[in-house]
């Protein structure tokens, strides 16, 4: 090749980057392995670290362990659709768009709006994007997030809000949910959305029609962050008033991979269609009047409308869609609805088993919860937990710092994966280490 | 005609054999799903555990199939769908190289794809060490101090870099309005530094396709926050005054922004830091062979320089001796971009790929990517015009169809004659500042067969050209459809499958039910 375009070196190929500009030699990276070697080097670090099949986790707030069925990443890591990239030449890429115009579908069937993007980061970046929108639907400035949204999410928001000037407002929540009297007093005029999260944050159900009705009544557009599981149970969002529903897909046959990837989804109605970020999936008809599949409204993004455009997002989460799409179709209607009764019964028992451990209660006794819940300890829950881990459990999240007045919380998840035995464990495990705790607390002050 | 590394069409289809949506697959009853068995656990009624305003009144519409429909289903449409793993992809400036398997096989480690992102430090060491292992290695590469992996794409690494380069302007009480960017800029740009609260002021390029310095000169101001640029650009070829560039940038008072895109160029040949950047984002699923995904996920981390460093997002990881921790009490940090740690499982198949090539490979890999584009070049400029007549060319190249366009046929249809030969056309229609811009990067990974098939596909569809260039017009004849109404699909909205109308009613009176692909717009 070399020979071809009449060179001795390929160095000569770089004489445009001065000499000056040449990369030092020396640089501190690693000597070429064999492929045996990466895989070795790479397993020791995975073995370092303690993952979900040695810890029994009951650790959600936001990324569950439910079950990936075998089928999901059998088909969705097939190198057709993995190593593909956007299908800009959709002749050749009629698998990728039809796959993710069913994903659409799903998505717009679990949140009950009309349409659905391809989708987006995760669950946080797609609130952010929903803000967006809603801004510029309404001409506000203005976002009222409930206090219930979980703290990742509000800070993902904050940042966004430097570049979009969007001023955020707090709303509290009470009893665990949103104050919604609080709400209504805080919309006005610049109100663009009321955003709140379904189930929220610390497990609670939140009553979804009530704030569309707060929102609307000002002007405003109802944004929830929704657990698109939880659709077995729950009335879709969009059903009851909401105008943009977003999540985290995470749950939708995506494993936990430490946060990433996973992807985030994002639905609205019709007349929101044009303000969509991201990409769209069409059906249209070939020449020969066959149905086919395209990418469509590109005019509202980036590579066509530059800075006019509905968002920057350009790479997405395409496969992680996709495998969204074949875990919906393996749960069916069935499926979802029974996963929803399973992952209920079971929060259910493991609320009546925490509750009755001496000195621990339900922080909100009496609101509903579909598989999250939090419970209120009579030590550092920090603690519990670390002493936990040493009887193999993962027992949730302490809530210390992350939502006021719950300083002795813990966020307590239960998916389909955790079985009675699990839950019995985890009760007496934790009455054990409480009852030492307390024991040492006692000598303590005997000293 | 089919080239030794084309692939034809059809292999497990017939081609006009269209599959069903998964939603016309469905059969009342079926289900692939199964439960466990709850065993003696109490019962919990939803009627009684969830007040009626909260309780779903309609059932949700998934479809019912088997697993065995299921997988029959997403294979076929697996088949629909062109891929490296397939064949040649030169789509230009996504640089689809071949992406190594040992990476996935690590990537899906329960150590790695099993890990719950809140779990506490101690728990993730292995984790975090590799992190703050590939931190160090993207540092080295691109001359720079720390970095982030919150990004999950090379976009949301743009908005995070120019989110902070904000927070360094505010900090220093200067706070500044504009973000210059050259005319042949990637247009996640331009949406990027509208979403970070800037202004645009887009500066042309000159006539070589390099930048023309008194024109950026005329265009900068006190009031510039930053000059965003790729280095290759976006025709190819690298920006030899960079230096200069940087000085005039910095005199101003504003950063210097690499958009990495195009850094498999010049991966261990040169480094932006030394360039004089200040803040660098890289395309991992472009440079580090991580797979596409159909569109995603990647994985868009952001290297800044020092005085950068304390406005990344947070939390970042830190070393103390052998051990590793996040550091969350990073009171000048922008705050969070993504809701954990970025694409981690992607992060996981760049070491991979870091540690196969080690720093000599990536030398390498640089080397062959320019290589592999001037050899592509050298048997493509005789038929078709080099969009900007420099050479010699980094790791990608624009040419033109304009010669074609005046025979009749467009950039859009030598794209389509491709699919025909059995490849993926070029990029198509950018940069914008190239007429019938078809956008060429072969990339390292591939053969010279594979490039000498696809020359011989492109002069082919030349030549034809020349003689019937009616005949492209009606291409892809061999795939598993022909040209796509895009106009149609735009203007009649058909975003989701809607399930037919009930035979009854229909019978009645159809229009009352709307058809069944009922537009929403």
């Amino acid at each position: 090749m070399l020979a071809t375009l009449g060179l001795d070196d390929v160095d000569e190929l770089f004489r445009p980057i001065p000499a000056e500009l040449r990369a030092p030699a020396g640089l501190d990276l690693p000597r070429p392995h064999a492929e045996q070697e990466v895989a070795t080097e790479l397993a020791r670090l995975a073995g370092r670290n303690r993952h979900l099949d040695e810890l029994t986790c009951f650790l959600g707030a936001g990324v569950y362990d439910h079950y990936v069925p075998a089928a999901v990443w059998y088909l969705a890591g097939r190198g057709e659709f993995a190593t593909s990239y956007t299908p800009y030449q959709p002749e050749m890429s009629q698998g990728v768009l039809q796959a993710l115009f069913e994903y659409q579908t799903l998505i717009s069937e679990l949140t009950g709006l009309e349409v659905s993007n391809a989708s987006l980061y995760d669950g946080a970046s797609a609130v952010a994007e929903a803000a967006t929108m809603a801004v510029t639907a309404t001409r506000r400035g203005e976002l009222l997030v409930s206090g219930a949204v979980a703290p990742r999410v509000r800070e993902l928001l904050d940042t966004y809000s430097r570049g979009l000037d969007i001023k955020l407002v707090e709303v509290g929540a009470l009893d665990g949910h949103t104050d919604l009297e609080e709400a209504r007093g805080k919309a006005g005029d610049q109100t663009a959305a009321l955003l709140l999260a379904q189930p929220n944050f610390l497990g609670v159900v939140e009553d979804v029609g009530a704030a569309a009705r707060v929102a609307h009544h000002a002007g405003a557009k109802l944004l929830v962050s929704f657990d698109p599981l939880s659709a077995g149970l729950l009335e879709p969002p969009g059903r009851l008033g909401a105008d943009i529903v977003v999540g985290e897909g995470q749950a939708l046959g995506n494993h936990p991979n430490f946060g990433g990837p996973a992807f985030g989804f994002l639905a609205c109605g019709s007349e929101d269609v044009r303000r969509l970020p991201g990409r769209l999936v069409g059906e249209t008809l070939d020449t020969a009047g066959r149905r086919g599949y395209v990418l469509t409204l590109q005019a509202r993004e980036q590579h066509i409308r530059r800075e006019k455009a509905t968002s920057n997002i350009c790479t997405n989460q395409t496969l992680n869609a996709i495998a969204a799409a074949v875990y919906l179709s393996w749960l069916g209607p069935g499926g979802l609805e029974e996963l929803g009764r399973l992952c209920l019964r079971l929060a259910r028992y493991a609320a009546d088993r925490l509750a009755a451990i001496p000195g621990v209660s339900l922080a909100f006794p009496g609101q509903p919860f579909v598989k999250e819940l939090v419970v209120r300890l009579p030590a550092d829950p920090a603690e519990v937990c670390r002493r936990l881990v040493g009887h193999g459990l993962l027992a949730g999240l302490p809530l210390a710092g992350l939502a006021p007045g719950l300083a002795d919380g813990l966020l307590v998840a239960v998916t389909e994966r955790r079985t009675k035995a699990d839950i019995d464990r985890l009760a007496e495990a934790m009455a054990t280490v409480l009852a030492e705790l307390d024991a040492g607390e006692a000598e303590e002050v005997a000293r | 005609m089919t080239g030794v590394e084309a692939v034809p069409w059809a292999a497990g289809l017939p081609a006009s054999e269209p599959e069903r949506l998964i939603f016309e697959r469905s059969s009342p009853g079926r289900r692939a799903s199964t439960m466990p068995d709850p065993g003696e656990l109490p019962e919990a009624h939803p009627e009684q555990a969830l007040p009626a305003w909260a309780r779903r009144t309609a059932p949700v519409r998934l479809p019912e199939v088997s697993e065995r429909d299921l997988v029959r289903h997403y294979t076929r449409l697996a088949h629909r769908n062109y891929a490296v793993d397939l064949g040649f992809y030169p789509l230009g400036s996504c640089t689809m190289k071949y992406n190594p398997k040992v990476a996935e096989v690590a990537a899906a480690l329960p150590g790695f794809a099993r890990l719950h992102p809140a779990q506490p430090a101690e728990q993730v060491q292995g984790a975090l060490e590799l992190l703050a292992r590939l931190e160090h290695a993207l540092c080295e590469l691109t001359g720079l101090a720390a970095a982030t992996f919150q990004p999950a794409a090379g976009a949301h690494g743009e908005l995070t870099g120019l989110l902070l380069i904000r927070a360094h302007h505010e900090a220093r009480n200067d706070p500044r309005r504009r973000v210059v960017i050259p005319d042949a800029a990637h247009g996640t740009n331009p949406a990027s530094v509208r979403l970070a609260g800037f202004e645009v002021t887009t500066v042309a390029s000159g006539p070589e396709g390099l930048l023309d310095l008194d024109a950026l000169e005329a265009v900068l101001g006190d009031d510039v926050a930053a000059f965003m640029i790729t280095n290759p650009n976006t025709l190819g070829l690298f920006e030899r005054n960079i230096a200069r560039v940087a000085e005039l940038v910095h005199g101003v008072g504003g950063q210097l922004y690499y958009d990495g895109a195009n850094f498999n160029a010049i991966l261990g040949k040169a480094r932006p830091g030394d360039m004089g950047f200040d803040v660098v984002h890289l395309n991992l699923h472009k440079t580090f062979a991580t797979p596409h995904g159909g569109g995603g996920p990647g994985a868009g981390p952001l290297v800044v320089a020092e005085h950068l460093a304390d406005f990344l997002p947070a939390p970042v990881v830190v070393r103390d001796g052998d051990h590793y921790r996040w550091d969350s009490d990073r009171p000048r940090s922008i705050g969070r971009v993504h809701g954990w740690n970025g694409n981690f499982g992607i992060l996981v198949r760049a070491f991979a790929y870091l540690l196969a090539n080690g720093g000599d490979g990536l030398r390498g890999v640089a080397e062959r990517a320019v290589l592999n584009a001037n050899y592509l070049l050298g048997r493509l400029e005789a038929a078709y015009q080099l969009g900007y007549p420099s050479k010699p060319v980094m790791h990608e190249f624009v040419l033109s169809a304009r010669r074609q366009k005046g025979q009749g046929a467009r950039a859009l249809d030598v794209a389509k004659g491709l699919i025909d030969r059995g490849f993926h056309p070029p990029t198509v229609y950018f940069p914008l500042i190239v007429e019938e811009a078809l956008m060429v990067e072969p990339t390292e990974t591939e053969s010279v067969e594979t490039l000498d098939a696809f020359a011989d596909a492109m002069l082919d569809i030349a030549a034809q050209a020349e003689a019937d260039a009616h005949q492209l017009h009606q291409a892809p004849v061999t795939a598993p459809v022909g040209r796509l109404d895009e106009a149609r699909a735009a203007r009649n909205l058909v975003a989701r499958w809607h399930p037919p109308p009930e035979p009854e009613q229909a019978g009645s009176d159809p229009d009352d039910e709307g058809p069944p692909d009922k537009p929403t717009s």
